[in-house]
């Protein structure tokens, strides 16, 4: 039995006749055609789906996508408006914390949450705070200094330098 | 990975919820997190025919103290405890617990009634209930019952909880005077099951003598356990070092881990005593402040 279903992703509505066990990854890829949200281990360990549901992160292969009916999803194809680049997108890119991409936009949705409850984290914070989403190019410290540039720029404040740290 | 085929509801009060469930038979289940649920039914080592989504009905998700106990919603995010005041005042191990629960995505949509009616030894919420002494009210088409911690987890992926009734408060007893809590686990891993985690309550009078404790402790026994050796050695106790080395040797010797990939049977023993010991601290250092 299908359920006619309306998900609001990006502010766009997308209205689709979907199987109850349709995971709202699946929905969001192959119905909407949203395809920058990832499926890595498609267990709820690695966060490559993650998106946010009403401003919350998610584990989009862990949701149903009967679940998010009428809620606002947002993903990685919304960031970035018709101004430029997201602050968490440019400083993922000025930082170099990303090397293949594929943790990318999990990792940034992520860090969008945590910037909005937590707009000045500690370094453990950040650390804490992106525990949930698994980088295996070990990008981990581009990653926490491209959150911490994000967390600058949005502020207002100085912002710290974007030279490559060896570690 | 994809679930076997279901029928999905999403009632939006539990009347219609516990009416749904009578209706459905044994093959319904309640969807709340599903962070549980869910990973179970893609693996299809769960495969209900019904889904009854309790998302959608207002009222079940709190945090407050009233009447004497601390209530928390069966449907309370993980994130909402973590961020409620009351609990970073008087209930410390939640933040304890919490921080070492899963990762912060799942966070936001694992509840705390669902981490105990999956009735998982493995999981970090009902060592910490066993330890708090809680109680867990349970909805049914009868009204409501409230059953004892202790009698609540009844065997594997077993609880308290019968077909037709829906987990929907726990309540466990304020904090005063003298009160701290405090719990750990050894992961491996964010978002591991414990190797070995304890939970530990400890009350004390002016003079610092020990009026009440609870000791609970996760994944280290088929179900949830309750180290009833170590209480008794505690209460009316001074918490000497000597007795809270007592106490931490009962609970290694009364738990029966079993052998997996995170450990063999006499590492697991020697967590339990060493995380016993530093809990028990933990929480009288607490209840100190």
């Amino acid at each position: 039995m299908t359920k006619k279903i309306t998900l609001k992703i990006n502010g766009a509505e997308h209205t689709m006749e979907v199987e109850p066990r349709m995971l709202l990854i699946h929905a969001i890829r192959e119905n909407a055609s949203l395809t920058g949200s990832h499926i890595g281990c498609d267990t709820s360990s690695c966060g490559a789906c993650t998106v946010l549901i009403d401003g919350k992160s998610a584990k989009s292969c862990t949701i149903l996508a009967v679940q998010a009916q009428g809620k606002e999803i947002a993903t990685v194809e919304g960031l970035a408006t018709a101004e430029g680049l997201h602050p968490i997108q440019e400083g993922f890119h000025l930082n170099h914390a990303l090397h293949c991409g594929f943790c990318t936009p999990g990792l940034m949705m992520r860090a969008v949450e945590l910037l909005e409850k937590n707009p000045n984290p500690t370094e453990d914070e950040i650390r804490w705070g992106i525990s949930g989403n698994l980088c295996r190019c070990t990008g981990y410290n581009n990653i926490v200094s491209a959150i911490q540039w994000t967390s600058a720029k949005m502020q207002g404040k100085e912002l710290p330098s974007t030279e490559p740290k060896f570690v | 990975m994809i679930a076997e085929n279901f029928n999905y509801d999403a009632p939006t009060s539990l009347d219609e919820a516990i009416a749904l469930l009578h209706e459905y038979g044994d093959d319904a289940k309640i969807l709340a997190g599903g962070h549980s649920l869910i990973p179970m039914m893609k693996l299809r080592f769960a495969s209900p025919t019904h889904l009854i989504d309790i998302n959608n009905i207002p009222g079940l998700s709190y945090v407050k103290e009233e009447d004497g106990y601390l209530k928390i919603g069966a449907m309370t995010k993980e994130v909402e405890v973590e961020e409620s005041e009351i609990i970073h005042a008087k209930y410390q191990i939640f933040m304890d617990a919490t921080k070492l629960i899963a990762d912060p995505q799942v966070r936001n949509f694992g509840t705390l009634g669902g981490n105990l009616a999956h009735g998982d030894a493995a999981n970090d919420h009902p060592a910490v209930m066993i330890a708090l002494g809680a109680d867990v009210e349970i909805t049914g088409k009868d009204g409501k019952r409230t059953v004892g911690i202790d009698d609540f987890f009844q065997g594997f992926y077993t609880t308290a909880v019968e077909h037709g009734e829906v987990l929907t408060e726990i309540r466990i007893p304020a904090a005063s005077g003298n009160y701290g809590s405090a719990y750990h686990k050894a992961e491996r891993k964010v978002g591991d099951y414990a190797t070995a985690g304890v939970a530990a309550m400890i009350q004390m009078d002016d003079q610092g003598r020990c009026t009440k404790a609870g000791i609970g402790l996760t994944n280290v026994s088929p179900l949830p356990l309750r180290a009833s050796r170590s209480e008794e050695v505690l209460i009316g106790s001074d918490l000497s070092e000597a007795v809270i080395a007592q106490a931490a040797q009962y609970a290694s010797e009364d738990c029966s881990p079993s052998e997996d990939l995170r450990g063999n049977v006499e590492y697991k023993r020697h967590l339990v005593s060493v995380i016993t010991k530093r809990m028990i601290n933990k929480a009288i250092s607490r209840a100190k402040k």
